[in-house]
């Protein structure tokens, strides 16, 4: 809050209730906080519509809005034995501080799940890190002055947007379709700010199952960018949370690998493999960048938690952590196939959604006419709930999209949610139709759908339910 | 020392800013030596009032359910003594279409408008009127739902392709929409506590367009000039109207008043009144009230002191 004090006045002074014109009252609640914030907090946005959002945890809510793994169906013997043995074995050790970039037990442990990546990494030179969140940060940290550009993709993970926007970054978003980012207007834009003497500091892309996108990078296009920033020496910010939890197609090599680590920062996580809750990422990347970023997590949190650092290295030493993936994949593949079969049976043909082959997201694009933020409020009425698209976007974009979890609730919840998401859908669509004379129902699974905007035509024909139709070539994302 | 319940949260969507408020009331009332105990608002609403038997019940609830005279009507049910306008006044202020029709009524000046239903639409063409609308409302124009208590839903329609659009939006929040002539001017609040008018407060959007959702409850996002600096003859005409609106509406203890002052014009409208207003850090009652030499504690034990049956 900046209120203003021009005249000068001391704040709190007793005033009558109508002063005269030209005096301000400035005030001292606001004041005594507002007048030490720092100039980066006027741009931190809050993960945006933060409200609304506090209302999809609601325990009556269906929540298609998180991005939680399956942490149930961990095995509860299995976390207290190794719970137990990290108690009894490394009593002292686990309740100490650890070193800042990590205990090599864990960094051998990190390396492991690189090297299934098919990612050669020297554990020695893997910095941990509270969380893959972290690492943006550190990232941020260590490259970006105020008014520098980064490059993200457009839609970009929400929870990347606050720590950009806390750095006082510029962020430019670059489209994505199916192939994942579309390198050519990465380089066209590159170009435009070469011409104008501009840089970004660096490129974000989530190449693997983005989120929210759900779409993955080709190989042809992690090549050319992996050229493209070994050309124009630019660095690329890798995150990578998923990569391991594919459900179909053959895994790609990280960009990491493609670059050897001469540009390419990576970025990897337990959180999507084992669990959020030991909040433990990781990264590597160019020596340089890697001492700068170990310097800021110093001044950040000294080192993560050597617990969990042990309780992780206590589990990868059972020898069974692939097979707990394993059993991820299967439920998370099972359940990615429900929500994809309940979208075509529950959403209309002017609807479009991505097909990813593995992580935790389903991007939904709806009519340009709605407005998923406030579709969101009348999904919360019907107990379900959802990420509008605004948020993984800085300019206003992505109003019409909506990110669906498909990872954290079970199949018939799933399918229960995503009925009533197409009921609020159809009933936006309906109005709309409405509204503007151009009627036109929506597919429904017992409703008869017009090939035509005729109602009344239809329902005479019943005409069967058309199938759900994907936009060809692009993700349905409103450009510019 | 009085046992007073302070009534939070809820199920609306403006529960946040209500949990915000809560916390800030409490606060207030412990310092002030009451026995406070919160209460998040649920299922379990009326046994909880039962088993804690508050000698007054705090409603620092917002939008649906707490400020639309629903649970004031449990507390007159209950006979506890609650803070804030009673029934009747909240339904006439929670309803922008019922508080913009009285003030028609009573000549008192507001934004020309037209409400409907979905069900106008739906079933009574009321598309087909929207020519009509537009041509009387002008461009751009605003479209808000009628009893959504924040500015969420409220959209600007810039041309006739926009309208459709920002009717489905606003109909995401309730059955019931108006449509506003936009009023392009100075955004005033003017805060009432027990009959008397508070300085005017002006609410500049820093950086947006619009004082929108976000805006209105972060700090950083508007800046609040309060006294609004604004020519003595308009400060007293703003807390002249408000007062007029208090009593048209029926209002008890406190409420706030938002009117719009025209650039062309010069002419002060009113757009809503609010009968629970925010007691959040950035909120304007307590704004008012401070610039008026009432601390927030005392604002506090005042509306305490107001509570009634």
């Amino acid at each position: 809050m900046t209120i203003d004090d021009r005249d000068g006045r001391v704040p709190g002074e007793p005033r009558s209730m109508t002063s005269a014109p030209g005096t301000r009252q400035t005030s001292r609640d606001l004041e005594r906080y507002a007048a030490l914030f720092a100039a980066r907090t006027k741009v931190m946005k809050s993960s945006a519509m933060r409200d609304l959002m506090a209302l999809t945890e609601r325990s009556d809510i269906i929540s298609l809005a998180g991005g939680l793994p399956d942490t149930a169906s961990f095995p509860a013997e299995s976390f207290a034995a190794i719970m137990g043995s990290v108690a009894v074995d490394s009593t002292a050790r686990s309740l100490q501080y650890g070193p800042t970039e990590g205990l090599t037990v864990l960094k051998s442990c990190i390396a492991e799940v690189m090297a299934e990546e098919g990612t050669i990494v020297d554990a020695d030179d893997v910095l941990v890190t509270t969380g893959g969140q972290q690492v943006i940060d550190l990232v941020c940290k260590t490259l970006i002055d105020p008014g520098d550009i980064i490059i993200a993709e457009a839609p970009t993970y929400p929870g990347a947007v606050p720590t950009f926007c806390s750095y006082q970054a510029e962020v430019i978003q670059i489209g994505l379709d199916e192939d994942g980012m579309r390198i050519d207007e990465l380089e066209q834009m590159l170009d435009r700010l070469d011409r104008e003497g501009r840089r970004p500091k660096f490129i974000y892309t989530v190449p693997t199952f983005q989120n929210p996108g759900g779409t993955t990078m080709s190989l042809p296009r992690r090549r050319r960018l992996v050229e493209v920033i070994r050309e124009r020496e630019l660095l690329v910010l890798e995150d990578n949370p998923y990569g391991l939890l594919r459900y179909e197609g053959d895994p790609l090599p990280t960009l990491y690998s493609l670059d050897g680590g001469d540009f390419v920062i990576y970025l990897g996580t337990f959180s999507k493999i084992l669990s959020p809750g030991v909040r433990l990422g990781w990264s590597v990347g160019p020596r340089p960048v890697l001492e700068k970023m170990n310097i800021g997590k110093q001044a950040s949190d000294l080192c993560s938690s050597s617990l969990t650092q042990l309780f992780v290295a206590a589990y990868f030493d059972s020898g069974r952590w692939q097979d707990y993936v394993h059993s991820l994949k299967e439920i998370y593949r099972r359940r990615r196939d429900v929500m994809l079969d309940a979208l075509a049976e529950c959403l209309g043909p002017e609807s479009s959604w991505t097909h990813p082959q593995g992580g935790l997201f389903i991007w939904v694009t709806l009519p340009d006419y709605i407005d998923t933020t406030d579709l969101l409020a009348l999904a919360l009425d019907e107990h379900v709930a959802f990420v509008p698209g605004r948020a993984a976007f800085l300019d206003g974009r992505g109003a019409s999209s909506m990110r669906l979890n498909f990872s954290g609730v079970g199949e018939a919840d799933i399918r229960e949610g995503v009925r009533r998401i197409g009921e609020v859908v159809r009933e936006q669509v309906q109005l709309y139709g409405t509204l503007t004379g151009t009627y036109r129902a929506i597919a429904a699974p017992d409703e008869p759908t017009p090939d035509e905007p005729d109602a009344e035509l239809a329902d005479v024909l019943h005409l069967p339910p058309a199938p759900a139709r994907r936009h060809a070539g692009g993700l349905g994302f409103r450009e510019g | 020392m009085t046992r007073v319940a302070v009534l939070k949260g809820g199920r609306s969507l403006e529960r946040q800013v209500s949990l915000k408020s809560g916390v800030r009331v409490q606060e207030a009332l412990h310092r002030l030596g009451h026995d406070v105990v919160a209460i998040d608002v649920g299922h379990d609403l009326v046994r909880r009032l039962r088993g804690e038997d508050p000698e007054i019940a705090f409603v620092a609830l917002h939008g649906r359910d707490g400020e639309d005279g629903t649970v004031q009507e449990l507390l007159e049910a209950l006979a506890i003594p609650y803070t804030g306008s009673g029934v009747s006044a909240c339904i006439r202020c929670a309803d922008k279409v019922i508080a913009k029709n009285h003030m028609l009524d009573a000549g008192i000046p507001t934004p020309d408008f037209f409400a409907f239903n979905e069900t106008a639409f739906k079933e009574l063409g009321a598309a087909d009127a929207l020519p009509a609308i537009e041509q009387r409302l002008g461009f751009p124009l605003v479209v808000k739902p009628a009893g959504q208590g924040s500015a969420l839903g409220i959209k600007f329609a810039a041309s006739v392709t926009e309208v459709p659009g920002a009717l489905v939006a606003a109909f995401s929040y309730g059955d019931k929409v108006l449509l506003e002539r936009h009023v392009r001017g100075r955004d005033l609040a003017v805060s009432v506590l027990d009959g008397e008018a508070l300085p005017v407060v002006e609410a500049v959007p820093t950086e947006e367009a619009f004082y929108d959702f976000e805006a209105r409850y972060e700090i950083g996002r508007t800046r609040f000039v309060c006294p609004a600096e604004l020519p003595e003859e308009v400060t007293a005409r703003a807390q002249e109207l408000a007062l007029q609106v208090w009593d048209l509406l029926g209002c008890r203890a406190f409420a706030r008043i938002d009117l719009m002052l025209a650039d062309e014009t010069g002419e002060l409208t009113v757009l809503e009144a609010n009968a629970i207003p925010g007691m959040t850090e950035t909120s304007l009652l307590p704004m008012a009230a401070e610039a008026a030499g009432i601390g927030f504690d005392e604002l506090i034990a005042r509306i305490v002191q107001l509570a009634h049956l």
